[in-house]
């Protein structure tokens, strides 16, 4: 079958009708963690067919192979800085329950605090420096009326910065950079496009707020350099608990003092979530209606859940509930998740098995095997009909499975959790939309803000369990049992679980002789962003392309849309491709 | 850097115009020039010079990288009080908008795609010899590249292409100084740092650390800005006034070690008291870093304060240095065969054996 290549000149001049069948690769896809490239078939304006392919392979889980399971936690939190911390909380987990090792209340506390941190400051950040940038035009900020902003900002929250001169600062500043000619980061992007529908108003109040996070996300994650050492990656985890003491009244530990300075921190946290974010959301939401029926994908949806409330490892007494949901059914209480019904092919995915790569296999059987079949760089297109990615593709129980913030508010909503049932009942009414809604691009956005939301009112109870302990002289932060290696049964196996900002993360450890003896990790973006298994089943993301109006295959902002609204983290999992370059896209047309 | 381009502003007139005084201003190179031990005397004219330069031009490449470092980068806050906690930073959205330009880092820039792309070659071809090339995580020279490319290029071509034309070329963090995690054993991708994936590359600075301390990235913009030379570097590429003193002579258990008072357990009243880490496997005497003046998040802490031994992370190898992360590497006064945490009265690897420590 003969492939032909027409470049097509995107920048300037007048445009003829797109052809009625195009091929897109958009490489690298940015505003995301890592490496990722997608490819679709553009066919009279509506995706009909769509590629997710992970560009970067580092071999991690071969390097942890013979090394001490008491550094996985190290290891593993490097495969992502942005969601740093998570992969440290599965690693400890997996080898607890290898070792059977009950950590300390405290180190139960403190590693939900750190996780809950994580969430309020990664969501904040991915609504406005990695999505919102698809939805407002920052060149139409220009355009903006100072008072008219000052006016629209009273409308929809209380913040303080609302004044005419706020904006006119904000503007004028915008203009100086715009004036300066080095449009940096901000430069080619897709400005003017006709999917961009706020009022300059609102754009210019997003580019003020933009700003504005960029100052509270450093603020609030100081909370995890008081209680972890830094961030990135902390350096407070142990297996058996945590590296950073409680006590009383001596300052080189975590004392009822530093709690109350954290409380605050947690508290402006909070104020920022309900007086900036969630109304920012509201606004931005209210313009795209459309997208609530746009992006929805398969309906299937897993959690792991987390936050345990106790130290029993019963998965029934986690704060944010462990379950399943198939084909949106969210009317009655979701299934039981068996972790024995996880399993992951390579049929399309650049490794092999050794029994045949046709196979689902168990992660704790799990193999990494590296096996490229792809192009030789520099390349134009994958082979889309072989192996195409560095993702493996999980399936549960045989089906594609959406996690991350929906997945997570549906099961709690599913399983009647009155809390985010107020809170998603609230949006509904807001925007004035049905639940139906809630399965689209626009209803993972407002899961995000409604998660975010709840994470942040929960963090101040956690402080007070901390500070309560500490003052009734409860100071144990480590179960040092089984901290020495000649202590360990000669092999032992087990897993550990978290959700991650973006979804469900499991780690699977085998030890033997002291030493790690397998490691597999099953991450949020491999069972978002995995490409298609033995059956020929699309991965989440593929699917939920699929129907995709595009208004200019060479500036595809609807797919970005959709594509951000699951936050990708390659890193943790793997790039959305434009394959091409320079001024011209590559249309690739396929005989059909 | 200090000739301007084509008549666009100056840093300095950037600053101006967004209300910056020139008090705020020489407040925020201080804080640059106390990492950098510039003298008091020098500072006016320091900051003189980074004001008079071109905004300078940032290509920040990401290849086998986990974005810590764009983290990082993220964090560079202002600093409410520098004169309390002796540190700051030029906050994230003077950086970014007013000091440097940075077209091309795609965790934030807003195109995709070819879009993305345009902008990376755009700055290569029309300011060569003018940028900086910032890298993030290693480059994997096995397989003909095929285990990270980005827009269906190769990490090592797309390095090639970009740092040699570069003014100045900084690996940030230890993936891209030396391979970091990517390249610990058994390196299954050939993972190489800048230095070795391009053999004779001229003013290249290692910043490394898992991730890198933003501090130091920016003290060595600004100091390349203002003087137009690049810091001086030890052996291993690293810039003397960040790397030059071992963690330990600067900790501040630093007198509990020498008192001999110890943490034998997690959680134990040493350990509550913030005894000295050493028998925890606390990498602190053979790593060489100024994390404890510094320190993290805006001067807020650093895992020592928090309770955990230091990684070592900002040496090259740190990942295969041992056997476990948690083996002694420092007996203090004593030697291995005398030293009593070695030989059974607690501390993190009673059973193991330590590896000899690295001058």
């Amino acid at each position: 079958m003969g492939k032909i290549f027409l470049p097509v000149v995107t920048t300037g001049g007048t445009s003829s009708p797109p052809p009625a069948l195009q091929k897109i690769a958009i490489d690298p896809i940015t505003r995301i963690e890592g490496h990722l490239r997608i490819e679709a078939k553009v066919e009279n304006g509506v995706v009909t067919e769509a590629w997710s392919a992970a560009t970067m392979f580092r071999g991690i889980e071969q390097i942890l192979k013979g090394r001490d399971p008491r550094d996985a936690w190290a290891i593993t939190q490097r495969l992502c800085g942005v969601c740093t911390t998570v992969h440290a909380i599965a690693s400890v987990r997996a080898v607890e329950d290898a070792l059977g090792v009950t950590v300390p209340d405290n180190a139960r506390i403190l590693r939900n605090l750190i996780e809950a941190v994580q969430y309020v400051q990664d969501h904040v950040i991915h609504f406005y420096h990695l999505h919102a940038l698809d939805w407002v035009d920052i060149v139409s900020a220009l355009a903006a009326e100072p008072a008219k902003a000052s006016a629209l900002q009273q409308s929809i929250s209380t913040w303080g910065s609302n004044s005419t001169a706020y904006f006119q600062g904000i503007k004028t500043r915008l203009q100086n950079f715009v004036n300066s000619g080095q449009l940096g980061l901000f430069g080619n992007a897709y400005w003017g496009h006709p999917a961009y529908k706020l009022p300059p108003e609102g754009n210019l109040l997003a580019v003020a707020h933009y700003l504005e996070a960029l100052d509270w996300q450093q603020q609030v994650i100081k909370l995890h350099a008081i209680l972890g050492g830094k961030n990135p990656h902390l350096g407070t985890y142990l297996v058996g608990g945590m590296a950073s003491p409680v006590d009383p009244s001596n300052s080189a530990s975590i004392t009822p003092t530093r709690i109350a300075s954290m409380r605050s921190v947690a508290q402006q946290a909070l104020d920022f979530v309900n007086r900036v974010y969630i109304p920012d959301l509201l606004l931005v939401a209210s313009y795209y209606k459309d997208w609530a029926s746009i992006g929805g994908g398969y309906g299937n949806f897993l959690s792991f859940g987390d936050f345990p409330t106790d130290n029993s490892g019963d998965p029934n007494r986690l704060w944010l509930p462990r379950g399943v949901i198939y084909n949106k059914n969210i009317n009655s209480a979701p299934q039981p998740l068996d972790q024995n019904l996880i399993q992951e092919y390579i049929t399309r995915s650049w490794y092999t098995y050794t029994g045949g790569d046709s196979v689902g296999i168990h992660p704790s059987q799990g193999q990494t095997t590296p096996n490229y079949n792809g192009p030789q760089p520099p390349y134009q297109y994958l082979n889309t009909d072989s192996k195409y990615s560095w993702l493996k593709a999980p399936r549960y129980n045989n089906q594609p499975m959406e996690v991350g913030p929906l997945a997570r508010m549906l099961v709690a909503y599913a399983a009647g959790n009155a809390r985010v049932r107020q809170l998603v009942g609230l949006v509904l009414s807001k925007l004035q939309v049905g639940p139906d809604a809630l399965f689209s691009t626009l209803g993972r956005v407002a899961a995000r803000g409604i998660e975010t939301k709840l994470i942040a009112e929960q963090l101040d109870g956690w402080f007070s369990q901390l500070a309560t302990n500490i003052q009734s002289n409860n100071l144990a932060t480590h179960n040092s049992a089984k901290w020495n290696p000649s202590t360990w049964p000669p092999s032992a196996t087990g897993w550990g679980t978290t959700e991650a900002p973006r979804g469900a993360l499991g780690h699977w450890v085998s030890i033997k002789n002291g030493k790690i003896d397998n490691y597999q990790m099953v991450v949020a973006t491999v069972w978002n962003g995995g490409p298609r298994d033995a059956a020929g089943q699309r991965g989440v993301w593929e699917q939920a392309l699929i129907g995709t109006r595009v208004a200019d295959a060479t500036k595809p902002v609807e797919i970005l849309r959709t594509i951000h609204s699951f936050d990708p983290c390659m890193a943790c999992a793997v790039h959305l491709v434009d394959a091409e370059n320079r001024e011209v896209t590559r249309v690739q047309v396929e005989p059909m | 850097m200090s000739n301007r381009l084509n008549g666009e502003p100056t840093i300095g007139e950037m600053l101006a115009a967004r209300g910056i005084t020139r008090r705020q201003f020489l407040k925020m190179c201080g804080v640059v020039a106390v990492a950098l031990a510039i003298p008091a005397g020098e500072l006016g004219r320091f900051a003189d010079a980074v004001a008079a330069a071109a905004r300078p031009r940032v290509v920040w490449l990401e290849f086998q990288d986990c974005t810590g470092d764009s983290e990082s980068f993220l964090r560079a806050a202002q600093q409410a009080d520098p004169l309390q906690s002796g540190v700051t930073d030029p906050s994230l959205t003077s950086l970014l908008l007013d000091v440097l330009s940075v077209e091309y880092h795609e965790t934030l820039m807003v195109p995709s795609g070819a879009y993305a792309t345009k902008s990376r070659d755009d700055v290569v071809r029309n300011y060569a010899g003018q940028y900086i090339c910032v890298v993030e995580g290693s480059i994997p020279t096995a397989a003909n590249g095929v285990y990270c490319t980005v827009g269906g290029e190769s990490a090592l071509n797309i390095l090639k292409q970009v740092a040699s034309k570069a003014q100045a070329t900084l690996a940030v963090g230890t993936c891209a100084a030396y391979g970091g995690l990517p390249g610990a054993q058994p390196n299954p991708t050939g993972a190489a740092g800048v230095k070795d994936a391009v053999p004779g590359l001229q003013n290249l600075v290692n910043l490394p650390g898992c991730p890198h301390n933003v501090v130091n990235l920016v003290a060595t913009i600004v100091y390349f800005v203002a003087k137009n030379q690049l810091p001086s570097r030890d052996a291993s590429g690293r810039p003397q006034f960040a790397y030059g003193t071992l963690i330990h002579a600067r900790c501040e258990r630093r007198r509990y070690h020498d008192d001999e008072k110890l943490v034998l357990a997690w959680g134990d009243q040493g350990h509550r008291q913030g005894w000295c880490l050493r028998a925890m496997g606390c990498h602190g005497p053979t790593t060489y870093s100024n994390c404890p003046v510094v320190k993290w998040n805006q001067g807020t802490g650093w895992p020592v304060q928090a309770g955990h031994g230091c990684l070592g992370c900002t040496s090259a190898n740190f990942w295969d240095a041992s056997s476990s992360l948690y083996n002694v590497v420092f007996h203090g006064n004593k030697t291995q065969n005398d030293c009593a945490v070695c030989h059974g009265s607690g501390g993190a690897s009673s059973t193991s054996v330590p590896p000899t420590p690295k001058p």
